[in-house]
This record gives structure tokens, C-alpha cells and sequence, in this order.
């Protein structure tokens, strides 16, 4: 694999795009090497994979269930995969890929365990961003309100939502302890600004970087 | 495998076509060793041909389909070409920009040489003594018709079911001559249960009384009650048992007679459609093409690796299954998906949701058009 750095890019370029996009894909282009083979994972529209191919000159494929992010991302060149990822990566080869993503996905996720599972025995490094439950906005409104959270970033409604699997950074810290998975690098954001004070109060996009350990 | 025409010639049709017939001396052997010492082809072609001779397609049938892919030889027509929802202009398959080509396999019916095509050194069709062919044996005679028409490189190669493996084929055989593949409906070999299908038609078949060891020519006469019969068993395994089951139900003709006529909708819908058939197409060529299905198996010859066979290939791949296909499930679509992306090849691949059965590669579903239409959109001539 090749060794990401942003000295490796048209930095003109890249920082003109990242500007254009959003502050975690700037984040995980930091994390996905130059040239190197990426697998994302609920790839929507194909944004992100678009996003690191013309920065990063990645190569590789996003896999989506729905149809109309489908045909999205074969019209705007990406190579797509349909299929329902709650059966797994069966049609994928250990450690075939430089970097497998799941971009806030993983609380939708009903086998949450396998997926994470799957990413690592496929991928050689794993990203796996996800709304932080902990954040303080969402403890004030269970707090003060009693209510569960609805938020731009959680717009939905305790009986519509399809977050299955909400879960803190504390949470998640504790899940790959469990699961003898090596945390590589974490970066909490709120609002596209990195968080390092009370990640886990203040921060609401959990970024982790993760390998077998 | 059935024709179906669900546009009529007006907006987007090719419009009025004529077939052609492409004459080749040269000896061809076959993978079985069998040799043909000269062979005819029945072709079509809509657009034109661009001056760099880029943007040609080569349309692959399945089973009982032919060189007439689209548009109609005359106005009044019943139906048209049997993909004609796809090809015309500014149809998926746009023939302001592609140069579309549609021809009838070799052991066809339709022109091609074939059993029933006569054999001129006896002056008799050919019979029983027309060769096995295969679909190694049809990519290479295609692959003669585009020398023929002096055409080097392929923009796309596009088939469902038979006619994809087809198109899997021209990217094994011929990496340099084919810039895309579209797969639909297919699969890299037939399961067990695929093969018993065709066993079971073709014995319907041979074991007509009228088949004659292949050599019904002769005796004026064709199969007619065999090939009926494995047309509706084809039929049954086309559709899936919900579309049946919307289409017909249990409904009645009429009122229960207790007797062993046409009693359900079914029945009568199986009956018709074996009986059309049977007026129509060649018993041995049916037979030929279930055969070519049985033995297509590109990863035999790699311990039966589909990846290892699959790692000359150059091509980039659009694969497509149909949720309710179970002749040609979306699980056999997956094994060819993998091993391309084992291969790390260009591939998109996408699980349509229909309710037709096998058949949905030939309706003209919204979504699987728009899947279609972008693809050849971005496929550049």
C-alpha cells in the first residue's frame, strides 16, 4: 500500500475540493493512502468515493442497497455493488482492499458486530465514522426533556428512525477493546471543527481509524 | 428467452429493417473438433457505423431469439424486433450514437447455417448431422462477422441469460476487442438444476415419434408435441410464480367441466405459447441451444477458479440480475461479480427488483432502462 501523505497530491486541487465537500471526508482522506484500493461500505450517492478518486487517485468501489443512490453513483462513474450489508461481504476476499469505509452507517446497522468484523478480515485498515450518542445537545434533550434526541444530524423520530444501534464514543472505545480491535487514530468533529476537550461530551462524529490488533 | 414486443415502430424505433447474410468459406472448427467447411450468418444492423469504427454493439440472443433485434420488416407487422424497448434512437441503446448489431447464432433457424439449413453436398438439410456448437464456437464466428464487416474493437457486447454468457465470453476470448460487457440475467455455468430443465425438453423432443433421430426433414414432418412441450416447461421457468400467479391465478375458461381440457387460464396461456412456438422454430436448434447452455463453463479449465479464468479479461463489466429470476438467480450473477472484482476489473452490479421472472430482462422496467441508458451513456466511441 501506498503511504497517504497530502505532500502526494495537487494540494491546489485537493484543498479546493475538500473546501467543496465536508470536514470528515477531509479526514478520512488523511487516513486513505494515495492510489490505494478503497471498499465504502453504504456508499450513497458516491460522494465520498467521487470525492477521494479525484484527490487521492484511489481505485476501487462502493457498495449501496438503494436504488436511486444506485444508479446516482454509476452515473457519476463509480463502481457500485448492489447489495444489503447486513448479509455481510461474502462476495469480498480477505484483505483485499488498502482501506474498507462505513460512513455513518454503523447505527443503522443490525449486525453491527458482523459488519465490523467483516471490514477487518477484508480490509487491511478499517474507518468507521458514527453520530456520537454522548454528545451534550443530545443528553440535554433526554436531560431536560425526556424526549429522544432529534437533531440535524439524528432527524428522526424514536418510532421512524432507522438508527438501531446508537452508541457513545465511550461505547465504541469499549467495543474494540472487546473485540481486540486496534484503534489506529480517533477524531471527534462538531459542527467540522476537530474536538479534543470531553470528546465524548463535546464532539458529535465520531472518526475512528481501526485494524485487527 | 420469449420474444416480447411491447413497442410498436414510432418514436425511438429504428424503423423499417432488412437482415443480411454474410457468406464465410473458410473452415471453421468448432471447440467440439468438428469442422464446418463454410457457414453463413443472418445478421442486422441499426445506426451507422462511425468513420473511426468504435461505436459498434453486438446484441447476443438467449435461447430462441435472432438476428431481429429491432424495428420491423414491414409496417405491417404484428410485432417488432425482440428487443426493441432497448434499441433505437435515443432509446437506452441510442442508435444516433451506437452501430447496433443483432445476429442469429450459429445451429440457428433463422438464416445462420443450422440443421435445418441444407447441406450442400447432399442437397438435404443438414439434420442430425449439423454439429454441436457451443458458445465458444458462436463468440468466435462473431468475432469472423465483425472481421467481415471490418470492424476491429467492440464498444459493448450486450446479452440476457444465453446471450450473456455470450457476452462473458468475448471478453475471455477476445480482451482487446471489447471495451464493455453487459451481463444480464446470466451465470458463469448452469446449475444441476438448469441442465435437468434441459434434459427434460430436449427429451421431450427426441422422444417424439415424428423426431426421427433428428433427420425429420426427410420424413416431412417436425416434432411438433415434443418441442410444444419443452417450450412450456421453458415457459413455467421463466416466470416467477408470483407473476403466474398474477397473471392467471387460478382463474377458469369457463366453468369446471371435469374433464382434462383447457380448463385454467394457465393451461390455456402454456398451450398457446407451445403451439406458436412449435409452428415456428426448429426442434434441433432448440436442442443445440439448451447443449451450448449445458456446457458453457468458462472456469473448467481452471480447476473450476472463475477468477483464474477471468484474468486476461480487460473489459469493464455492467451485471445485472432480476430479484425474482430463479432460472438465472441473482446469486449466479454475484459468482461472476466476485470474480471480477477478484481481478480488481471495472464492474457496477445491480440487484433489480421485478416481479417477471427471468423474463424481466426483456420488459422494459423503468429503473432497469435508466440503469441501461446511463451505462451506455457513458460508454465512449
Amino acid at each position: 500500500m501506498t503511504n497517504t501523505t497530502q505532500n502526494n497530491v495537487n494540494s491546489t486541487n485537493k484543498i479546493n475540493l475538500i473546501t467543496k465537500y465536508r470536514q470528515d471526508f477531509a479526514i478520512i482522506a488523511g487516513w486513505v493512502g494515495f492510489g490505494s484500493k478503497v471498499l465504502d461500505l453504504g456508499c450513497g450517492d458516491g460522494t465520498l468515493l467521487q470525492f477521494l478518486r479525484s484527490s487521492l487517485d484511489t481505485k476501487g468501489y462502493g457498495v449501496e442497497k438503494d436504488d436511486a443512490n444506485w444508479l446516482a453513483c454509476m452515473q457519476n462513474g463509480t463502481n457500485v455493488i448492489q447489495m444489503d450489508l447486513e448479509a455481510g461481504l461474502s462476495g469480498f476476499e480477505d484483505q483485499s482492499f488498502d482501506t474498507v469505509i462505513l460512513s455513518q452507517t454503523l447505527q443503522a446497522m443490525h449486525n453491527t458486530e458482523e459488519i465490523v468484523q467483516e471490514m477487518l478480515r477484508v480490509g487491511r485498515e478499517v474507518i468507521v465514522t458514527f453520530p456520537n450518542f454522548g454528545y451534550w445537545r443530545n443528553r440535554i434533550q433526554i436531560a431536560s426533556g425526556g424526549h429522544m434526541p432529534v437533531s440535524k444530524d439524528l432527524p428522526f423520530q424514536w418510532f421512524d428512525t432507522p438508527n438501531v444501534h446508537l452508541c457513545t464514543i465511550n461505547d465504541f472505545d469499549q467495543f474494540c477493546k472487546n473485540h481486540n480491535i486496534s484503534v489506529i487514530e480517533r477524531k471527534v468533529i462538531t459542527e467540522g471543527n476537530e474536538v479534543s476537550f470531553m470528546p465524548n461530551l463535546m464532539g458529535n462524529l465520531a472518526m475512528y481509524r481501526l485494524k485487527v490488533s | 428467452m420469449s420474444e416480447i414486443s411491447t413497442n410498436s415502430v414510432g418514436f425511438g424505433s429504428v424503423g423499417i429493417v432488412s437482415a443480411q447474410t454474410a457468406h464465410f468459406d473458410a473452415p471453421l472448427t468448432l471447440k467440439s473438433g468438428a469442422v464446418l467447411p463454410s457457414f453463413d450468418l443472418m445478421y442486422e444492423t441499426y445506426g451507422t457505423l462511425n468513420a473511426a469504427k468504435s461505436n459498434a454493439v453486438i446484441v447476443c440472443h438467449a435461447l430462441s431469439g435472432n438476428h431481429h433485434v429491432a424495428g420491423k420488416y414491414h409496417e405491417s407487422d404484428k410485432s417488432a424486433g425482440w428487443w426493441d424497448n432497448l434499441i433505437g434512437p435515443n432509446k437506452p441503446l441510442d442508435t444516433n450514437k451506437f452501430f447496433v448489431i443483432g445476429l442469429n447464432n450459429l445451429g440457428g433457424c433463422h438464416g445462420s447455417s443450422g440443421p435445418s439449413s441444407v447441406n450442400a453436398d447432399t442437397g438435404k438439410p443438414f439434420g442430425a448431422a449439423f454439429p454441436i456448437v457451443t458458445v465458444d464456437d458462436w463468440v468466435n464466428s462473431q468475432a469472423l462477422l465483425l472481421d467481415y464487416l471490418g470492424i476491429e474493437t467492440l464498444a459493448a457486447v450486450i446479452g440476457g441469460s444465453l446471450g450473456g454468457m455470450q457476452a462473458l465470453q468475448w471478453t475471455l476470448a477476445y480482451p482487446t476487442r471489447i471495451k464493455h460487457a453487459l451481463v444480464i440475467a446470466s451465470a458463469p455455468n448452469l446449475t444441476a438444476q438448469n441442465i435437468a430443465f434441459n434434459e427434460v425438453a430436449r427429451q421431450a423432443i427426441m422422444t417424439d415419434p415424428e423426431f426421427y433421430a433428428g433427420d425429420y426433414y426427410s420424413h416431412n414432418t417436425v416434432p411438433r408435441r415434443g418441442l410444444r412441450i419443452a417450450r412450456m416447461l421453458g415457459h413455467i421457468t421463466y416466470l416467477s410464480d408470483d407473476a403466474m400467479g398474477a397473471k392467471f391465478g387460478r382463474k377458469l375458461k369457463d366453468e369446471i367441466k371435469y374433464s382434462f381440457d383447457v380448463e385454467f387460464e394457465m393451461e390455456s396461456y402454456l398451450r398457446y405459447q407451445g403451439d406458436k412456438f412449435a409452428g415456428e422454430f426448429d426442434a434441433n436448434t432448440y436442442l443445440r441451444m439448451t447443449r451450448a447452455l449445458d456446457y458453457y463453463d468458462p472456469a473448467l479449465d481452471f480447476g473450476g477458479d472463475l477468477s483464474a479464468a477471468l484474468s486476461k479479461v480487460k473489459a469493464e463489466f455492467l451485471v445485472l440480475s432480476f430479484t425474482s429470476d430463479w432460472r438465472f438467480s441473482p446469486a449466479r450473477s454475484r459468482e461472476i461479480v466476485k470474480a471480477l472484482l477478484d481481478n480488481e476489473l471495472t464492474v457496477s452490479y445491480a440487484e433489480v427488483t421485478a416481479a417477471h421472472g427471468h423474463d424481466a430482462f426483456l420488459m422494459p422496467d423503468a429503473h432497469y432502462h435508466s440503469i441501461l441508458r446511463s451505462y451506455f451513456s457513458q460508454v465512449e466511441v
